[in-house]
């Protein structure tokens, strides 16, 4: 267990902004590992938060805690003011946190457009009665998360709906991930790694998804290995190493601190 | 290896692709047809003519009974093993749990001596079965892993040492008599009562409409978030779980539907022998019709019905084509065996079953778009 003090921590002179995550002072161990120790951060509405780090620096580990996969040894992490940790995985989608995987996690044996529907089930009300005789509501709901999903893989630009998800390319996969994630409505999007194995023309037209997933008033946390794509999207960065927070700030802030550079020397930037 | 599989799977897509790619009437004249078909099969008259479809050995309309009797079983583990992707090894506890309660309920022999009629137990049957299920299920569905298929097994080995007890209420091997058939009041031309002892034809009829039924509620469940959220479970129960699938939910109502199935089917099953014993279920059923599901396509309600109709109506059949030609090919007495070495070469040259696992093409809307498709640009 290393206990360094991080040397430098330049919170963002906060606006009068209205928090929606609070990572409040979480330690998560696995055995001896200490995966995160007392993480400390604030996501704001509306903005488009970077969460960075070397290989095993504990990133995807502050996923799993905030989306109820973990439950972290200390602290708490709180989104809307409401305590997450111990709620059932299904609850806190359904309270508006919503994820993409580092490795890619949809349904292989759906279609894309049944993948997206089960994330627009999350908050449809039918039940297996109504289902089992076609009841008013299982129609109701059917049609609009149906059109709902389409809209969806329109928005991502996925041209086949009814393809297997096995079936898609890598990048579509990778985008279907999103467009599930935001079927389950959520407030706020994690994704994890998204643009990893990207060429550079997709990257630039998942940036744009980004910024279009921003402007629907969609909060987001954004783990990214490709540091130009961090750069030229997020508003600010949260960095990680060795599960510990080294720094916060602007984008240009934390691009010249000296802990940041040390931690990323010898690492490749571009893991991806 | 892969690429084989590939190749089987694109080969079963195609098949797929051609029955839903036709018009929408004649897919229904053709399943009305087939319904037709099923429904006139029993009828001397008409099996008469179709002397290379017919058992030449047994009476044809019981193996027919049996065979959609299996079918019902088999289309019930479905939901649980093939949906939900929850390995049910003691599904025949159910089967057992439902001819039981039905048995109990109606027969003057029973400790409880109601004699209520057989219609009348049957959905208590259901509901017995379905509690069960909720019961075994409650606690180890939470689990994941391999319990339920432990869990499951020593279920079923329970109720069947319970039921091989002498003292207990089952009676153990002298069993239950004088278990009702069907609707009495129901009279045939002959003025006896439709079901009864010699003719099978009604009782198969019966099955075949509870079958129907059956189908059409499964195929509803499968078509709505209910499948949806059984098939991601299936396939990746923590994915499922964060996109907010209520998976325990799920898991719970797919192994109640599986086991009401089950105890469906063990109710029929008591109304037609209306005698029952712990040695009307063994183990071995249980495996069976597990293995049906696997051969016909776990996850494809047809799928299932076509694997139970070759895992109990083929044997029949050849003992039958045997028997024409002078030999006695009894290949029921080795059903175990040979379905055994038939799962294992389908596990390695078709490992989706003859009829795979149908995601169906959404609807209309999404095949039109899927004829002139856009490639994303990346
Ligand atoms: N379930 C687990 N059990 C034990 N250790 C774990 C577990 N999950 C993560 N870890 C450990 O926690 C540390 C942080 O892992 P994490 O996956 O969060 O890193 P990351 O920042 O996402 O790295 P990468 O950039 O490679 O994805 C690693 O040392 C990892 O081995
Ligand atoms: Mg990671």
């Amino acid at each position: 267990m290393t206990d360094t003090v991080p040397d430098t921590t330049a919170p963002a002179k906060a606006p009068p902004r209205e928090a929606l995550l609070e990572v409040d002072h979480v330690t998560l161990r696995f055995g001896g590992v200490v995966a995160l120790n007392d993480v400390d951060f604030t996501l704001y509405k509306g903005e488009i938060l970077g969460l960075i780090g070397p290989n095993g620096a504990g990133k995807t580990t502050c996923f799993n805690a905030m989306t109820g996969v973990y439950t972290p040894t200390q602290g708490e992490i709180r989104f809307n003011g409401q305590r997450i940790s111990g709620r059932a995985r299904h609850k806190i989608t359904q309270m508006g946190i919503a994820r993409t995987f580092q490795n890619i996690r949809l349904f292989p044996e759906m279609t894309a457009l049944e993948n997206v529907m089960v994330g627009a089930d999350a908050h449809h009300k039918t039940s297996v009665v109504s289902a089992l005789f076609r009841l008013p509501r299982f129609w109701k709901e059917e049609r609009s998360g149906r059109d709902r999903a389409h809209d969806l893989l329109r928005f991502v630009g996925i041209a086949r709906p009814g393809e297997l998800a096995r079936n898609l390319s890598y990048g579509e996969q990778r985008r279907l991930e999103i467009a599930r994630a935001l079927a389950t409505s959520p407030t706020l999007l994690c994704l994890d790694e998204p643009a990893a194995g990207f060429n550079p023309a997709e990257k630039d037209s998942l940036l744009q998804l980004i910024r279009k997933i921003r402007d629907t008033g969609i909060t987001v946390l954004l783990i990214e290995h490709d540091m130009r794509l961090v750069m030229g999207v997020t508003d600010r960065i949260v960095v990680l190493e060795f599960g510990k927070k080294i720094a916060e700030g602007l984008p240009a802030e934390v691009r010249d601190n000296p802990a940041v550079v040390a931690a990323y020397l010898g690492v490749p930037t571009d893991a991806a | 290896m892969n690429a084989h599989i590939e190749k089987v799977r694109s080969r079963g897509a195609s098949m797929r692709a051609r029955w839903d790619s036709m018009p929408r009437q004649v897919r229904w004249v053709a399943l009305l047809a087939l319904i037709v078909f099923l429904y006139l099969l029993p009828n001397r008259w008409f099996y008469i003519n179709l002397w290379y479809f017919r058992t030449m050995e047994s009476d044809m309309a019981t193996v027919l009974f049996e065979t959609a009797f299996f079918v019902l079983l088999a289309v019930g583990l479905n939901v649980v093993v093939g949906f939900a992707g929850l390995l049910d090894l003691g599904y025949f506890g159910f089967f057992a749990v439902g001819a039981y309660t039905v048995a109990l309920l109606t027969s003057p022999e029973s400790r409880f001596d109601i004699g209520w009629p057989w219609l009348a137990a049957v959905p208590a049957a259901v509901a017995v079965t379905m509690i069960s299920g909720v019961i075994l299920g409650g606690p180890t569905l939470r689990l994941r892993g391999d319990y339920l298929a432990i869990v499951t097994l020593g279920f079923a080995e329970m109720i069947r040492l319970y039921a091989s007890r002498n003292e207990g209420i089952a009676n153990g091997q002298r069993g239950i008599p004088q278990i009702p058939h069907p609707v009495p009041d129901v009279k045939g031309s002959d003025g006896q009562s439709l079901f009864g002892v010699v003719d099978a034809r009604p009782y198969y009829w019966l099955t075949l409409t509870i079958i129907i039924f059956v189908i059409l509620g499964v195929r509803n469940l499968t078509r709505s978030r209910v499948g949806r959220a059984w098939v991601a479970i299936r396939e990746d129960e923590d994915a499922a779980q964060i996109m907010g699938v209520p998976t325990f939910k799920y898991k719970l109502w797919a192994f109640a539907i599986g086991a009401a199935v089950g105890g469906l089917s063990g109710a029929l099953f008591a109304g037609k022998q209306s005698f029952i014993n712990s040695d009307s279920f063994q183990l071995t059923n249980s495996i069976l019709v597990l293995a049906a599901v696997i051969l016909g396509g776990a996850g494809n309600i047809y799928g299932a019905v076509i694997g139970a109709f070759i895992t109990w109506y083929l044997p029949e059949w050849v003992r039958g084509i045997g028997g024409a030609l002078g030999l006695e090919i009894n290949v029921a007495e080795y059903r175990i065996l040979i379905f055994g070495a038939v799962l294992i070469v389908m596990m390695i040259f078709r490992p989706q079953g003859i009829l795979p696992n149908r995601r169906r093409a959404a609807e209309f809307a999404d095949r039109r778009q899927e004829a002139a498709p856009t490639e994303a640009s990346t």
